[in-house]
């Protein structure tokens, strides 16, 4: 990626986010986003449980009983009440664009990854090579969808919906690096303000080189299905194939003695 | 997931007024789930389960004896076995090769755009280079049958003689990489257990084509002492295979030992290996053991790649396992050390 293109961003901050779920409406209604039917989940606010091929926004409701910081709700049973808006994370090393078969898959001049929908044909390989579960095959549709980082208000100029419908700034939308930036600050203010559990989300140290949708969280990752250290599945090639190749040549020569000896 | 028409959503939400009218809710005084330490968002799935449908796992079986044959007939060419048994063998390479793609476009959610998989070769694509290897294996396949059978027809030249081991060579070659990739498709994917185990994945399904391309030749009547070794030598493996999937502790073959697909896993390892092995040890001097011995073993393979299947669904939804294998590796990791893509 040449230093000339600029590399854009969302950064996403739990401890802004009022849980009003502005931005899956915004992704659903500018991307054009099918209906994907309603369910009461019991949990908390969330009745849309996690992100899909017609869900690019997802808002989680997590109910903590921790109450590290001034941030809790309801004296008589006090707990912690943290809302976040997950999205792709548009990884520099992206499981799914090096798994799809067909090159529908490629990266955006901003950096993004972008699913070509003319282009896909719905084999299902990067569903599974996700670390993050995000891709997914639409029912009735056969092709895989997931966030375009709104590709095409981007290359016009625009801010991506979400962002642009976001009423408190939880959904920063800039430049990766000072994005970046911007979260680490925050997460160091926030600890000064006592909510000693606040990080940002960013695993530069994992297989996936880095994302481009980082989060301010409180609390572990874990507890908004961010895996702790994600792998892009390119990593287990070499093992694989090598284990493919050795066998494959133990067996012949099985045949072999099958056929020479008898 | 409920049903997004208007009537359907209308009726869910009577039912719910009811409920509530009748006293089963009351919203105020419930306790909701609540979230700590290192739980995962109330252990909703943090991956996709695999969409592929039932034409995968038998591709998967078909591919692997279709693979396998060719490297069969080119081991019988080698060492002047029958030519009717290299005549099948060579055979089953091309009927296979026939059926394979048929089921994968069929698995395709838009099948008439099964040329894009061949719009690129990208090496880091298992997908990709099994759809080239599935190709390059049908050419193969029909040039070793064709030339094959002219041979056998009496055109006994020279050079036909030299393109039919071209044919059969290149067939057997191709043809383990497409009993193979199989392993490393599944192997090389967020999935842990199938990424866990993807050391193993390629050998247990080279040797489940192995046993079921011999099995195959015994029913058709090849009860000769090179298949009965090669069914051997394939239960043999799969018995070991069977007690390390059984006996090891890995947290990520959890799905292998529960529900659905921890049940077929566990009766097709049993077919494919201890019950081949025995029925082959015992009563394998007579036509009608080395034929029940074969069945088991085919019977196995194929309920085999759908326990996997179904496995790495059930995986799929098991964050917190996922989770605490993750926290596992990175204590044992040393700190500040970043982990390269493409090594390991």
């Amino acid at each position: 990626m040449s230093e000339m293109v600029k590399k854009a961003a969302f950064l996403t901050d739990a401890t802004i986010c009022i849980g009003c779920k502005a931005c899956e409406v915004a992704c659903k209604e500018w991307n054009e986003v099918p209906a994907d039917g309603m369910d009461w989940s019991g949990l908390s606010y969330d009745n849309t449980k996690s992100l899909g091929a017609s869900t690019w926004r997802h808002v989680m409701f997590l109910e903590q009983p921790s109450v590290a910081g001034p941030q809790f709700a309801d004296t008589q049973d006090p707990f912690r009440w943290i809302f976040l808006s997950d999205v792709c994370k548009h990884c520099e090393n992206a499981g799914c664009l090096e798994a799809c078969p067909t090159g529908a898959i490629v990266r955006t001049e901003m950096a993004s990854v972008f699913i070509q929908p003319d282009i896909c044909n719905g084999c299902g390989y990067c569903v599974v090579t996700c670390p993050f579960g995000v891709v997914d095959k639409r029912p009735g549709d056969g092709r895989a969808f997931k966030c375009t980082f709104c590709y095409d208000r981007q290359k016009v100029g625009l801010t991506p919906a979400c962002a642009t419908a976001c009423p408190t700034q939880s959904i920063q939308f800039g430049p990766l690096e000072e994005l970046r930036e911007r979260g680490k600050q925050r997460a160091e203010e926030l600890q000064g303000r006592g909510y000693s559990d606040a990080r940002i989300y960013d695993p530069q140290e994992s297989s996936v080189g880095g994302i481009h949708a980082f989060f301010v969280i409180l609390g572990e990752p874990e507890n908004y299905n961010l895996p702790p250290a994600p792998e892009v599945p390119t990593t287990y090639l070499k093992s694989a194939w090598s284990s493919a190749l050795i066998s494959a040549a133990i067996l012949f020569a099985i045949i072999c003695v099958g056929f020479g000896l008898h | 997931m409920a049903s997004s028409t208007p009537k359907a959503t209308e009726e869910r939400l009577q039912q719910i007024r009811q409920a509530a009218a009748e006293g089963h809710l009351h919203a105020d005084s419930q306790t909701h789930p609540r979230i700590q330490g290192h739980d995962s968002y109330y252990g909703l799935p943090a991956l996709k389960p695999p969409t592929w449908t039932w034409e995968v796992p038998l591709y998967f079986f078909l591919g692997g004896i279709s693979g396998v044959s060719s490297s069969i007939a080119l081991a019988a060419q080698i060492f002047g076995a029958d030519p009717a048994l290299i005549r099948l063998s060579l055979w089953i390479a091309l009927v296979g090769a026939g059926i394979c793609p048929a089921l994968l476009i069929a698995d395709l959610g838009r099948p008439s755009r099964f040329l894009n998989m061949l719009r690129m070769f990208k090496l880091q694509s298992p997908m990709s280079v099994g759809s080239w290897v599935l190709v390059a294996f049908s050419g193969c396949a029909f040039l070793s049958v064709l030339t094959n059978e002219l041979v056998l027809h009496g055109h006994v030249f020279f050079a036909l003689i030299g393109l039919r081991w071209i044919g059969e060579a290149s067939a057997a070659l191709v043809g383990l990489l497409l009993a193979s990739y199989t392993g490393v498709l599944i192997g090389a994917t967020a999935i842990p257990v199938w990424s866990q185990n993807r050391r193993l994945l390629p050998l247990h399904f080279l040797v489940s084509g192995l046993g079921g391309a011999a099995g195959i030749l015994e029913l058709a009547g090849f009860l000769i002492p090179a298949t009965h070794f090669l069914g051997f030598v394939a239960s043999g493996i799969e018995t070991a295979a069977e007690i390390l999937f059984e006996f090891r502790k890995s947290p990520a073959d959890a799905p292998l030992h529960r529900g659905r697909a921890g049940f077929t896993f566990l009766i097709s390892g049993i077919l494919e290996g201890p019950a081949a092995l025995g029925v082959r040890l015992l009563w394998g001097s007579t036509p009608t053991g080395r034929e029940a011995a074969a069945i088991c073993f085919l019977a196995g393979a194929l309920l085999s790649r759908y326990a996997w299947i179904w496995a790495g669904r059930a995986s799929a939804k098991l964050p917190d396992d996922q989770f605490a294998m993750q926290r596992r590796k990175l204590q044992s990791r040393e700190p500040g050390v970043p982990s390269k893509p493409r090594v390991s």
